[in-house]
């Protein structure tokens, strides 16, 4: 290829669900799961924080495994169904940890709360009533840089203690 | 007479009943407007907002910290195919004037455009902008700009940037000089004389870090050719400051930069200073007919944007009593600005908000000098310029205390300005309006169980571990007097501040408010709802505070924006008086539609302006609103009533006298006192903080749970600032940690337990008694760094002379104290 010309680049059609919605879009194989969620599906809620798969805020569920979606590409999710921070609330009733984080003023300025709500989502599927030694390790993956995480905390044990009731 | 004329009643459709609240919302933690959005996914942040057509902006920066770019070529970039175009700084330079200067020579002679023009002067600077249809296509792009450099030698350390070897990065300004100052309060000789110790400090160095918002810089500009106005999404959080810079450089008026915000992930004070990258997505807008897309890249965050200030103390003397009173001090404060004065040289005035910290002592020579390096250029970053000072004044509490054998808690106390003597006069005029800083001591110690320290020192040290408690206690200076600016240059025009709030009673009886502010997490929806609620006595569910900021509302002025631990008090302020103008207005138009009665009979409550006897005789908002706005005819002619009011809220600021230096530079000073208690294992340094405390006064509370939050913000930066966050650069002018994976931040597993606790001291100069809060002073890094020399004592006894203090750190203060730590003389005088 010329100097001048772009890169090679392979698209494919991929077919993705995402909140239970089936998406089917032409992707370049190099595009981020990431990206084609926010730019090409226009789901902006998974946020981008770092390139490095550090800070958690584009966490999402993938076929019930958290993934940070930064560290996929879009080719990688074909055919797999994805929830993201727009599937937790249930026809404008906010889940309950949704809730929680509301009253427990587990946010500030609510860019890393998306990552921070799938984690905690992908934590109480597992562990339904974590302590807190289990909440920190299961958040430890994301960064949030408003809060100092403790009201986090907070709202997490109280999501699964209202759960269990 | 009836609640309701005929007239209101033809119009207004069924709504919703506005309930009265059984208690003022002020001091409630009311929920966050905010957090619904935002808990969903549905905030809108920069970067989700996206335009047909919309190129991608990537910036090609610098891999040399110092060089000339002898040729840079963009033919091959452009002939790619999806790529749009570029821009250089040869056309930056002849689109645009350089920014303009804030201080007087040498830093005045700067040339700085929005892109490099000729030379390079530290890696990440950005050279060429490209532009293209994809993100990863700029990208691509980029790569295939040809940039010929010849690299020149570096400066990374400050305190040799005035050497003569070393190579000048500005010649225009004829050396690393940029700006220096002396600033002397009181007699200092006659403290020394009356002390009966000197001591003598010989270096102490405030490290580079900053907050890392977890959302970068970013912005999406439309042109509109026809009417020659740009309008910029952007999570810049000073728009009045952007707006200066921006408009004299590109050559037109402030009203063709149209600022717009929704929500922003974060700010810090770190995104005061993007204009340079606005400018050019503005030319690109209209060089390219395009609407052009800009999100920084985290290690281009990391690189190139507002680093915090670094600054050395060095040749400090205190003056002393015997007992621990504190006379004076002198020091050689030196400034590492980095590569260009981007808000620089403010930070050689700003820390004089807080000169004598929390203490009584009346002398002080501070010679402030500040240079440049080839660094990322540093601007505000949370508690900008004084946290550094306090960090010093700290420091100086706790040696003095150290070397004089005396408990730092005590001297503390003795040196404290006393709650009987504010409102207080620093020694260079500043006003302290309210505070009892030996009272919040108490509580914080109290907090972390401090009558039986001792008993859990000796459990630590059973288990092999060194433990130590250290209390930090700061102030959180908030509403600047921009007046303080004319101490750095005589010349500026700038003195007071301002904020504006509109407050309005639509058609409907819908109450909608705006800001001039650009919140990113401060939760001023929600603030301004509760004091809008309480003037006009209806629900705070029922005030619609729009989103963010926008030019177009007209409801900001030269200083708006989000910053500087002002908005309780510049922001309510605006509220508040907005609110108080509308419920008058109400009152003037209730009097004349209940049939003349007094405007002192009425009331407003439960949505309705009604008369304070007859309750009954009601009317209700939505009638208002739709008397004014719709049914207006055979209103007198005097009634002069909009429902549609506009307060500009001014503080009460003087310009400082400049000869002396001296004046108030900040109306509210909120505090903080928290303490540390770490254990130290003396094998390898590494520490855990195992309890803290922080306790905060900020006067009155509109919202504890926000204030709250705010308070565990800053501390957690204060906790990652002191045990890990750097920007450590190499001697050829390489930063070390350019991401999260080298920068590490706090993250869950980090976190110590922590201990809240509050006093309210109102504020007697603020018409909510409220004072702005925050930044919070990094008393977090203060706390830690004594509590690790607290721990030391007995163990090599090193002094704590840096305020980055990793695990290596202690290590060899715990190796070889006596070079590791400070060096430090006592004298008797």
């Amino acid at each position: 290829m010329s100097e001048n010309a772009a890169p090679v680049s392979s698209s494919r059609q991929i077919a993705v669900t995402i909140n239970g919605t089936l998406y089917e879009r032409e992707v370049e194989a190099r595009k981020l799961l990431i990206h084609f969620i926010r730019d090409d599906v226009d789901l902006t809620g998974s946020h981008i924080g770092c390139d490095t798969g550090n800070c958690g805020a584009c966490s999402v569920i993938v076929d019930g495994t958290l993934v940070k979606s930064c560290m996929m590409l879009a080719v990688q999710a074909d055919g797999s169904s994805i929830e993201t921070v727009e599937g937790l609330a249930d026809d404008g009733e906010l889940a309950a940890l949704q809730q929680a984080f509301s009253d427990h003023h587990a946010l500030q300025c609510g860019y890393c709360t998306p990552g921070m709500l799938m984690s905690a989502t992908a934590l109480l599927r597992t562990n339904a009533h974590p302590s807190e030694a289990e909440i920190r390790k299961g958040l430890q993956g994301n960064i949030c840089r408003c809060t100092g995480y403790w009201n986090i905390f907070e709202a997490v044990k109280t999501a699964s203690e209202r759960v269990a009731k | 007479m009836s609640a309701t004329t005929d007239s209101s009643t033809t119009i207004a459709p069924d709504r919703v009943e506005i309930l009265a609240p059984r208690e003022p919302y002020k001091g409630q933690n009311v929920p966050r407007k905010e957090d619904r959005r935002l808990v969903q996914g549905q905030g809108v942040f920069v970067d989700d907002i996206k335009r047909h057509g919309m190129g991608y902006v990537h910036f090609v920066r610098s891999p040399y910290a110092h060089a000339h770019i002898t040729a840079i070529d963009v033919s091959k970039a452009e002939s790619m195919k999806g790529v749009y175009g570029t821009l250089t700084g040869e056309e930056v330079a002849s689109l645009t004037d350089p920014f303009f200067q804030l201080s007087t020579p040498p830093g005045a002679h700067l040339k700085d455009y929005a892109l490099a023009l000729g030379k390079v002067r530290y890696v990440g600077e950005a050279i060429v902008a490209v532009v293209a249809e994809t993100r990863e296509l700029a990208r691509d792009a980029s790569e295939l700009v040809e940039v010929e450099y010849e690299p020149l030698d570096a400066v990374t350390d400050a305190r040799h940037a005035l050497d003569e070897s070393k190579p000048v990065l500005h010649e225009d300004s004829g050396s690393n000089l940029m700006w220096e100052g002396v600033y002397e309060w009181g007699d200092l000789d006659a403290a020394f004389a009356e002390a009966d110790k000197v001591v003598k400090i010989d270096e102490l160095h405030f490290h580079r870090f900053n907050s890392t918002p977890l959302e970068t810089d970013g912005a999406l500009v439309e042109f509109n050719r026809g009417t020659g106005q740009w309008t910029i999404h952007t999570n810049n959080q000073f728009p009045g400051f952007a707006q200066i810079m921006m408009g004299p450089a590109m050559r037109c008026g402030l009203d063709k930069l149209r600022f717009v915000t929704q929500d922003i992930g974060g700010g810090f004070g770190n995104k005061i200073t993007s204009h340079p990258q606005l400018v050019v997505c503005c030319l690109l807008a209209r060089k390219l007919r395009r609407p052009v897309q800009w999100t920084e890249w985290r290690t281009d965050f990391h690189m190139s944007m507002s680093h915090g200030n670094e600054r050395w103390f060095h040749d400090t003397e205190v003056a002393v009593k015997s007992d621990g009173t504190l006379l004076g001090f002198r020091t050689k404060a030196l400034d590492d600005a980095g590569a260009w004065l981007r808000y620089e040289p403010l930070g050689g005035v700003i820390w004089a908000q807080v000169t004598p910290g929390m203490y009584r002592w009346r002398h002080i020579r501070l010679e402030f000098t500040q240079v440049a390096t080839n660094k990322a250029p540093v601007s505000p970053n949370r508690g900008y310029s004084r946290m550094q000072h306090l960090w010093f004044t700290e420091r100086i509490i706790d040696i003095v205390a150290h070397e004089l054998g005396l408990d730092p808690i005590e001297v503390r106390k003795r040196n404290y300005i006393r709650v009987e003597d504010m409102p207080y006069e620093t020694p260079n005029g500043c006003v302290y309006d309210s505070g009892d800083y030996a009272q919040m001591l108490d509580v914080a110690t109290e907090l972390i169980g401090w009558p039986g320290i001792e008993e859990k020192r000796l459990d630590a040290a059973a288990r092999g571990k060194l433990l130590g408690v250290g209390i930090g206690s700061t102030l959180d200076s908030g509403t600047n007097n921009f007046g303080q600016s004319r101490m750095i240059n005589p010349e500026l025009q700038f003195s007071g501040n301002n904020e504006v709030a509109t407050v309005k009673l639509d058609i409907f009886g819908e109450i909608v408010v705006t800001l001039g502010t650009t919140p990113q997490g401060q939760g001023h929806e929600t603030t301004a709802g509760q004091v809008v609620a309480d003037i006009l006595g209806c629900s705070v569910d029922d005030v619609h505070v729009r989103a963010g900021h926008d030019s177009y509302w007209n409801s900001h002025a030269g200083f708006s924006g989000t910053y500087a631990s002002q908005f309780a008090v510049t922001g309510l302020g605006a509220v508040k008086g907005a609110a108080d103008m509308l419920a008058e207005e109400i009152k003037r138009l209730g009097s004349v539609i209940l049939g003349g009665v007094p405007v002192e009979a009425l009331e407003l409550a439960e949505g309705t302006v009604r008369i304070k006897d007859n309750p009954e005789a009601a009317l209700p908002f939505m009638a208002c609103g739709a008397i004014i706005n719709a049914n207006n005819a055979g209103l007198p002619e005097d009634l002069d009533v909009t429902l549609n009011c506009r307060y500009v809220y001014r503080p009460p600021f003087e310009v400082p006298d400049l000869e002396r230096k001296f004046g108030n530079l900040t109306l509210t000073y909120a505090a903080q006192v928290h303490a540390a208690v770490v254990e130290i294992d003396p094998e390898t340094g590494y520490y855990e903080v195992v309890d803290y405390a922080a306790v905060d006064d900020c006067g009155t509370r509109i919202n504890p749970q926000i204030v709250e939050g705010q308070v565990m913000g800053a501390t957690a930066h204060g906790l990652g600032g002191v045990m890990h966050e750097i920007f450590e650069y190499d001697e050829d002018g390489n930063l070390l940690t350019p991401n999260f994976y080298d920068y590490h931040v706090p993250h869950a597993l980090d976190m110590p337990p922590l201990k809240t606790g509050f006093v309210e001291s109102p504020s007697p100069f603020t018409s909510l008694g409220t004072k702005g809060m925050g930044e919070g002073g990094g008393a977090g890094i203060h706390a830690v760094c004594a509590a690790i020399q607290d721990a030391l004592r007995g163990h090599g006894d090193a002094i704590v002379s840096d305020s980055s203090n990793p695990y290596r750190r202690v290590w060899e203060m715990l190796d070889h104290p006596d070079t590791a730590g400070a060096r430090v003389q006592v004298v008797d005088a």
